[in-house]
């Protein structure tokens, strides 16, 4: 074992710390603003993430039957509809579930819940109950090799340019927009939001229904990572809920600070002890934080 | 001793509706039922343990655990692993390479038993631990989280995360534990077949005593001052920490009380279905035990065992009738209960109830004295009605 | 969305024909078999047996995460009850199937196994996918007296007088592939990876003793990751730094997916790197998609390629059955021979009684199984070949090697 290998080896788990880094932030962001900002427990997001992830196989289905020749350029046109398909579902589900239940956060825990069932049966009835597969372009596939002992995974690159862009997005639209003006005021005081003439029922329909479209977009990103299959949103949910209360629910800086927390931690221990005991050790040590900052990392200032 | 009497009936409300409920128990469901579909019963049965602490939990206490199933998996080990070390002796197990040891530890190379396993030779600890682990558990989590007033949907999550954690370390020291497949094949206690009809019989009297003891060990929390206590804080917590109360005590006691209900309900069902798995200690049963107290509604004792009874009677029921579609079923259930019932079956009877009364008034046109109404346990918050007329001539105060 | 409606299609005419066949078909039969097998004779235990209909169980994963692996499993059973069906059923019997759904979650396989054994009377049970299933249920089919027809590969160390393992015990699928996998590869250092429970961990575990004390070899690293684990870029990273001449992967579900693709998206790619697993079948490449696996190893009995008349007709049968994109594992397979199995042997023993059919279970065979001969051992696990396939982009398995009928051995001695 060479010097050069031992540093290529560095590299690539640093870069395998950050690529977790970046999963988690974007399997999380939906859920920040959900869970963060309008105190929805939703139980279903690993389900709309499933929607992207179905998405990009029927796009990928549509592009092989009907256009060969613009298979290698679906997958970003694939992403969009992915997030505009969970958007609307998101819509639809806030107008007939989620609004009834505002004043009553823990009930919406079982009510996404029990959407959650339902949406997994669709999935199974509607695509099957096995896996599916979606071709992915070949471009997507692969690594680069900056140096002949390190080799950068292609598609982790992609989930990090993606995971940039998105909270990059998210961050100018709550702080730099109108609309995020109005989410915000929202969030800290919704009688006062009604009553300067914000209408918090449209702020809030559209806020849930961005939170999906975002967990579409993710589950999109991970088909080139993970599983497509009825379930497979049940893989991610534990975890984006871990790192939204981690963070501290209210601040997307919290969100991005606990994401990066958790990934190092995780991937620096799975380096050097097994898979198992990685897994405990980063879940107790989130734990142990929780205990000492209960309110996450980074706590918002709200009056309650 | 008669207010005693009366504190753990419930008064006169209270004894009806739980005479009705061990007529169905210990009457109806026996005569009835067959024995397999009794024993189902009486599964069901050690789920409601977990559902009456949860009301004792989340609709007086107003905490929400994710993580009950933790503490009705513990009680359940606790019991399993008597009944495991029972099923190994060395005659039975003589095929192994270390006979007299559990066969899953056999097959992850173990050659002596674990020191922790060594004690659950004897019932009694066995029973002891059962009670003691996870109140202790809960008395550490307890402190932790209340002494530093986390409450609400972060105190969920986090009960959330610890089950994780004890659902992925009991699967992966699967030496120890058996791992995923949990303890099975489990026979005999102190030489009595676990197995045949009649034990199934004897157990499932044997639950139902034990659901009725814990029912009327609820309700003398409730019609205590700690009962009062409890439903103040949940309303408004600062107040009552204002007047002088350590609020995160009675948080801790009740949680402990859940905590400990579920274990016994853990430690009925190890012996009534013959063995234990991990899956209770993952976050999926925990929530699903959270929709059966919610179905019941969840400031009523009865209600969470009827709940209970109603949700898995109804996944048994269109499982078995409709396998591809009884999801969709189960969903739209727990959708309904959220959006239409919010206060569950008690809801729904309480509703009744009051109707029938208000409809018996104005017929005898004949005014009920104030006070001697029975004060309802179920339903809305007491959200005190003003009783202005109650002292003649007093004015309306100004605030 | 087309692919859906056409499998309904074909289902929904497939079944009618089918119907068609079994009703003129049994009419003829049942008209003389039964009458040559009473039913007070045949059923001496108050099994679910009339004079035209017998009764069986179906337990399978229909909801939850398993579903994704089991659906091959119900499809398979299905297809062959069907196909015995229209050949007469059993003794003049029409086969009748109770479904039940063990939704992922084994409390829930206990509670539906003993419903089918007590309230339902089936004379047998095809079902069951992981080991903790089988073990849920193994007590109460010992107890009630049922029979079970197994179908996984599993890691052994259990046999039952009430069970029938159709897949293969752990030894008979490990040390003839190890052994392959040294004379043509040349390997010599091993990477065993897992998902942590009790099958890859007692497949490692033999895997382990069969490369240091008979091939006296070495095995680098060993590691088990939770099951529905999804990040192994860590992993893969220490692979790289082992180096190791082959890596020896027992992974399993959603876990397998993510697994292979971050193998492939980190370079390690059949080109520069031998992986030989015991776990992905056809059925798993589905998921996986076949250009992440391509030119790895298999190690297992069956793989849908195999090459012979048998396995024409069952594949060309299943396609019709369940749609033309319908792929078949090993696992598929196993389940496929457990209603023939069963027919066979109640056949033998001219009777459905449970005892009856356990004691003449040793040596039945089956000249028609799609992967080749098969023969009931008296220990109720198949005398089975082990084949290596070599994974093709289009998810299929090219068969590079076949050893002869392996002897199962759920209780290896040197093993354990």
């Amino acid at each position: 074992m060479t010097p050069a290998e031992i540093g290529g080896i560095v590299a690539m788990q640093g870069f395998a710390g950050l690529s977790l880094f970046s999963v988690l932030l974007l399997m999380a962001l939906g859920l920040a603003i959900i869970f963060g900002q309008m105190g929805v427990i939703n139980m279903a997001h690993g389900e709309f993430m499933t929607i992207g992830a179905y998405t990009i196989f029927g796009c990928s289905q549509l592009a092989e039957l009907y256009a060969p020749g613009f298979q290698p350029y679906y997958f970003p046109i694939a992403i969009i509809v992915a997030f505009m398909i969970a958007f609307a579902v998101g819509y639809l589900t806030e107008f007939l579930l989620i609004r009834h239940l505002y004043r009553r956060p823990l009930d919406t825990l079982l009510a996404t819940w029990g959407l959650s069932l339902g949406m997994q049966q669709t999935f199974r009835s509607l695509f099957g109950a096995k896996e599916v597969s979606a071709t992915l372009p070949d471009w997507l596939l692969g690594s680069v090799k900056p140096s002949e002992s390190i080799d950068i995974p292609i598609n982790g690159l992609f989930v990090m340019g993606l995971t940039l862009l998105v909270t990059g997005i998210v961050f100018l639209m709550l702080y730099r927009s109108r609309w995020g003006l109005r989410v915000r005021a929202t969030v800290a005081n919704r009688t006062m939001s009604d009553a300067i003439g914000i209408n918090t029922k449209k702020v809030d329909r559209l806020t849930f229904a961005l939170g999906c479209g975002i967990a579409g977009i993710a589950g999109a990103a991970f088909t080139m990572i993970g599983s497509t299959g009825p379930t497979s949103g049940s893989l991610y949910i534990v975890d984006a809920f871990l790192v939204v209360t981690f963070g501290g629910a209210a601040n997307l800086l919290g969100t991005i600070a606990s994401a990066f927390g958790i990934a190092q931690t995780q991937s620096i221990t799975e380096f050097f002890l097994t898979g198992s005991t990685a897994r405990v050790l980063t879940l107790l040590f989130v734990v142990a934080v929780l205990m000492l900052r209960p309110q996450g990392l980074f706590v918002s200032k709200i009056r309650r | 001793m008669k207010t005693a009497f009366r504190n753990i009936l419930g008064g006169r409300q209270g004894t009806i509706n739980l005479a009705i409920l061990a007529g169905i128990l210990v009457v109806v469901f026996p005569l009835t039922l067959e024995i397999f579909r009794l024993n189902l019963v009486g599964k069901y049965l050690s789920y409601a343990f977990v559902a009456i602490g949860l009301v004792m939990l989340w609709g007086y206490g107003g905490i929400l655990s994710l993580g009950q199933g933790v503490f009705f998996g513990l009680g359940g080990y606790c019991i399993a692993m008597f009944l495991k070390l029972e099923a190994s002796d060395p005659i039975s197990t003589k095929i192994q390479s270390t006979p007299g040891i559990p066969d899953f530890m056999d097959w992850n190379q173990l050659t002596a038993l674990p020191w922790f396993w060594e004690p659950f030779h004897s019932f009694s600890f066995s029973v002891f631990a059962m009670l003691a682990v996870p109140a202790l558990l809960a008395y550490v989590i307890g402190v932790a989280m209340f002494k530093r007033r986390v409450g609400g949907v972060y105190f969920a999550i986090i009960t959330q995360a610890i089950a994780l954690i004890l659902s992925v370390l009991i699967i992966g020291q699967q030496g120890f534990t058996g791992g995923v497949n949990g303890i099975t094949d489990l026979k005999t206690l102190h030489g009595w077949d676990i197995r045949s009809d009649k034990a199934k019989y004897i157990l499932y009297f044997v639950n139902v005593a034990l659901l009725f003891l814990a029912i009327f060990a609820c309700r003398w929390v409730i019609s205590s001052k700690l009962g009062l206590l409890l439903l103040a804080m949940r309303d408004k917590e600062d107040r009552v920490r204002f007047s002088g109360y350590d609020v995160a005590n009675f948080k801790i006691f009740v949680f402990c009380l859940a905590a400990m209900l579920s274990a016994i309900g853990g430690a009925m069902f190890t012996l009534q279905v013959g063995f234990m798995s991990p899956s209770f200690v993952g976050i999926v049963p925990s929530i699903e035990m959270v929709i059966f107290a919610a179905v019941g509604g969840r400031m009523s004792l009865e209600g969470a065992v009827y709940g209970t009874l109603l949700v898995n009677f109804g996944k048994t029921f269109f499982s078995e009738t409709f396998p591809d579609l009884w999801l969709f079923l189960m969903a739209a259930l727990f959708i309904c209960v959220v959006l239409v019932f919010p206060n569950g079956l008690a809801g729904l009877v309480d509703n009744w109830l009051r109707r029938k009364q208000a409809r018996k008034q104005a017929q005898q046109l004949d005014p009920v004295p104030i006070g001697a109404q029975e004060h309802s346990q179920k339903g809305n918050l007491p959200a005190s009605p003003p009783k202005a007329d109650s002292r003649p001539g007093a004015k309306p105060q100004a605030v | 969305m087309d692919q859906v409606k056409q499998g309904l299609k074909n289902i929904a005419s497939k079944k009618v024909v089918v119907c068609a066949m079994t009703v003129l078909l049994s009419m003829q039969a049942s008209l003389s078999l039964s009458a040559d097998f009473p039913t007070a004779k045949v059923n001496t235990t108050g099994l679910a047996v009339t004079d035209t209909e017998v009764t069986v169980g179906d337990l399978h994963s229909k909801t939850g995460t398993m579903a994704i692996s089991e659906t091959g499993s119900i499809q398979a059973e299905t297809l062959a009850i069907e196909q015995i069906n229209a050949m007469g059923g059993v003794l003049g019997r029409k086969i009748k199937v109770i479904y039940e759904d063990g939704a992922s979650d084994w409390p829930t396989f206990a509670e539906k196994s003993k419903k089918l054994l007590v309230n339902d009377k089936v004379a047998a049970v095809f079902g069951c996918w992981t080991s903790a299933s089988r073990k849920a249920v193994l007590p109460i089919f010992e107890k009630e007296n049922g029979m079970l027809y197994y179908p996984t590969f599993y890691e052994g160390l259990e046999q039952s007088k009430n069970v029938i393992y159709t897949g293969q015990e752990a030894t008979q699928q490990i040390l003839a592939g190890l052994d392959w996998v040294v004379k043509e590869k040349k390997a010599k250092t091993f990477f065993l990876i897992g998902s942590d429970y009790i099958w890859p961990r007692t497949s490692n575990k033999i895997a382990r003793k069969h490369i240091e004390n008979v091939l006296k070899l070495k095995v680098v690293g060993e590691e088990y990751y939770p099951l529905g684990h999804t990040q192994f870029n860590s992993l893969i990273n220490k692979i790289k730094l082992q180096k190791p001449d082959v890596i020896y992967a027992i992974v399993v579900g959603g876990s397998n997916v993510a697994f292979y693709k971050q193998l492939k998206a980190a370079g390690v790619t059949a080109e520069k790197q031998t992986l030989l697993t015991i776990s992905v079948t056809e059925d798993e490449i589905l998921g996986i998609g076949g250009e992440n696996v391509k030119g790895f190893y298999a190690a297992m009995k069956y793989f849908q390629s195999l090459d012979n008349p048998n396995n024409k007709k069952f594949v060309e049968a299943f396609k019709a059955r369940w749609g033309k994109n319908a792929v078949i594992g090993d696992v598929t397979q196993a389940a496929y021979l457990g209603p023939w199995l069963w027919k066979a042997t109640v056949e033998k023993a001219g009777s459905f009684d449970i005892d009856k059919v356990a004691a003449a279970s040793p040596g039945i065979e089956l000249k028609t199984a799609p992967e080749g001969y098969v023969k009931l051992h008296e220990n109720h696990h198949l005398w089975s070949k082990l084949r290596i396939g070599q994974a093709l982009e289009n998810g299929q398995y090219k068969v590079l090697y076949e050893s002869e009928l392996i002897e199962p051995n759920p209780f290896p001695k040197g093993y354990q």
